[in-house]
């Protein structure tokens, strides 16, 4: 019973890890709270919805499709709304509304096309089924998230520590004057590190989506305030603190809805939220929010 | 004469809307050590953002090499050739050294040129080599400024730009940066040096600006700069 609710809280904790990454790279990097992160979470979901339906794609190739979709949709919504603010070296209130409000334009557009109602995806997706390993029950939907997390928090963290390309990230993320003065093409940077906050958001909308089979517009606005608990938990821009914290969410989470009560199972995130900004603001490892503070 | 690798003229500098530099004309040769004193506030460090394209001119040109940059995106001019090492040393801080230092050499593609010019680096600054992996953040005042001028180094530049190398330094880490930019200037190195410290500048410097509220006041030798009375009093504390 314990070892089920540890697996399914490493789960759902990955997917969440997964979430909060790409959150907080765009906050380390571009300096702002995006609050359009979560529609990308959304739109991943609604993407690799479609993708399995219409274009009978496979879902570990729904996910990667979704994922670059999300992260273009990133780009766009970035360039145009965030852009003009950078360049005017805009105080950080003002991108704050303005994603707030592209938020409830987003979301309000959503809703109107595909309505509230709850989707699913086809019953293909799951033909795999289920193992049984010593009485622990795992889908291979369930493996195939677990596996695709590694893989790209493994990706990101090998292409921010290992390549110029991550060096140049970190850069721009320290001081974007002297990265120009290095050479460092900042606008392609942004773009790019866009592009992958987008895709890691739309990727674990697909996740979340997949793993509970259930999927509407919102979705990514619960998800966002778990997003929030994570990478205050974390630090925020802190990328190891928010693999970490996410984990500890949800497992927490999934204890407290297995020994506690069900419902008290989103309150979790918020009590860490409110404790970390009570005992330690800069959270667990927050050294880049210290800093900047 | 030839003509300059750099040539500024007419340049207006606007921050927060008044003009801090009003105007100014200043050219740099090939080979050469230019600096560019005068007091706090002067417009030194606002001019050398604009030549490395931080700050878009209000008017005025700035030729790098026979070609107008003035306006011209900061990454851009890097390419060019034309690298700073910025007031404040701001090197990276989260970083280690030797990521600092590749940051330095991020335009050069080929490995073993970017690993000849660390050598060199590392010889001209031993203190950094010992200490590759660490924070650039633990290092002390001097020691960043070697590691913002070995960044700046790690580029191989054609025009190297140092604003105010010295500033909040101890003594003795004044003097070796001061050595430091003599040995660039005999090994050809072309470097325009913006200065508090006019003193320890002019010893070096082939020709002198001096600048006030925006304006180009003086200009001429360094060892005439240094003679004359008005920077004597003003600059030199004499």
């Amino acid at each position: 019973m314990l070892a089920q609710q540890l697996l399914n809280g490493i789960l759902a904790g990955s997917v969440y890890a997964l979430f909060a990454l790409g959150f907080t790279l765009m906050f380390g990097v571009l300096g702002v709270i995006n609050l359009t992160y979560g529609f990308y979470f959304s739109t991943g979901a609604f993407v690799a919805l479609h993708a399995t339906r219409y274009l009978h794609m496979q879902i570990w190739e729904a996910l990667p499709f979704a994922a670059a979709i999300a992260g273009l949709i990133a780009i766009v919504i970035d360039e145009l709304l965030l852009g003009p603010l950078r360049r005017a070296k805009a105080p950080e209130l003002s991108s704050l509304m303005v994603t707030l409000g592209a938020t409830l334009l987003l979301y309000s557009l959503m809703t109107a096309w595909f309505t509230t109602d709850i989707r699913r995806f086809p019953p293909t997706v799951f033909d795999g089924g289920a193992f049984e390993i010593q009485g622990l029950r795992i889908t291979l939907s369930q493996i195939l998230i677990v596996a695709a997390v590694v893989s790209i928090v493994g990706g990101l963290a090998w292409l921010l520590r290992r390549t110029k390309l991550g060096l140049a990230i970190r850069a721009l993320a320290e001081n974007d004057d002297v990265a120009q003065l290095m050479g460092v093409n900042v606008g392609g940077v942004v773009h790019l590190v866009s592009f992958i906050s987008g895709a890691l958001g739309g990727a674990a909308g697909v996740m979340i989506g997949l793993n509970y089979n259930a999927i509407q517009p919102y979705m990514g606005e619960s998800m966002m305030l778990k997003g929030f608990a994570v990478i205050i938990l974390g630090g925020l821009g802190d990328i190891r603190g928010a693999v970490l914290a996410g984990l500890a969410l949800g497992i927490l989470e999934t204890l407290t809805a297995g020994y506690v009560a069900s419902s008290m199972k989103d309150a979790v995130g918020f009590l860490l939220l409110v404790l970390t900004l009570w005992f330690r603001p800069v959270g667990l490892f927050g050294r880049i929010a210290a800093k900047r503070a | 004469m030839s003509a300059p690798l750099l040539a500024v003229r007419g340049l207006t500098l606007a921050y927060d809307r008044t003009d801090a530099v009003k105007g100014i004309d200043f050219d740099v040769h090939k080979g050469g050590v230019v600096t560019l004193i005068g007091a706090n506030g002067a417009g030194k460090t606002t001019t050398l953002r604009a030549v490395s394209g931080l700050l878009k001119p209000r008017a005025g040109s700035i030729r790098f090499a026979g070609r107008e940059i003035a306006g011209m995106a900061a990454h851009r001019i890097a390419r060019l050739g034309v690298v700073q090492s910025p007031e404040g040393r701001q090197v990276f801080a989260n970083m280690t050294i030797a990521e600092n230092l590749a940051m330095g050499a991020y335009l050069e593609s080929d490995r073993v040129a970017v690993a000849k010019r660390r050598d060199t680096v590392l010889a001209r600054f031993p203190r950094l080599g010992e200490r590759l992996s660490q924070s650039a953040g633990l290092l002390s005042g001097g020691e960043q400024q070697m590691l913002a001028m070995g960044r700046a180094l790690m580029a191989d530049p054609k025009l190297l730009l140092l604003d105010e190398p010295s500033m909040g330094l101890a003594p003795l880490f004044v003097e070796e940066i001061f050595n430091i930019v003599a040995d660039l200037k005999r090994e050809g190195r072309t470097i325009l040096l913006v200065e508090q410290n006019a003193r320890a500048a002019l010893e070096i410097a082939d020709y002198a600006y001096v600048i006030e509220s925006g304006r180009i006041t003086l200009r001429g030798p360094a060892r005439e700069i240094a003679e004359n009375s008005e920077v004597a009093t003003a600059y030199l504390g004499m």
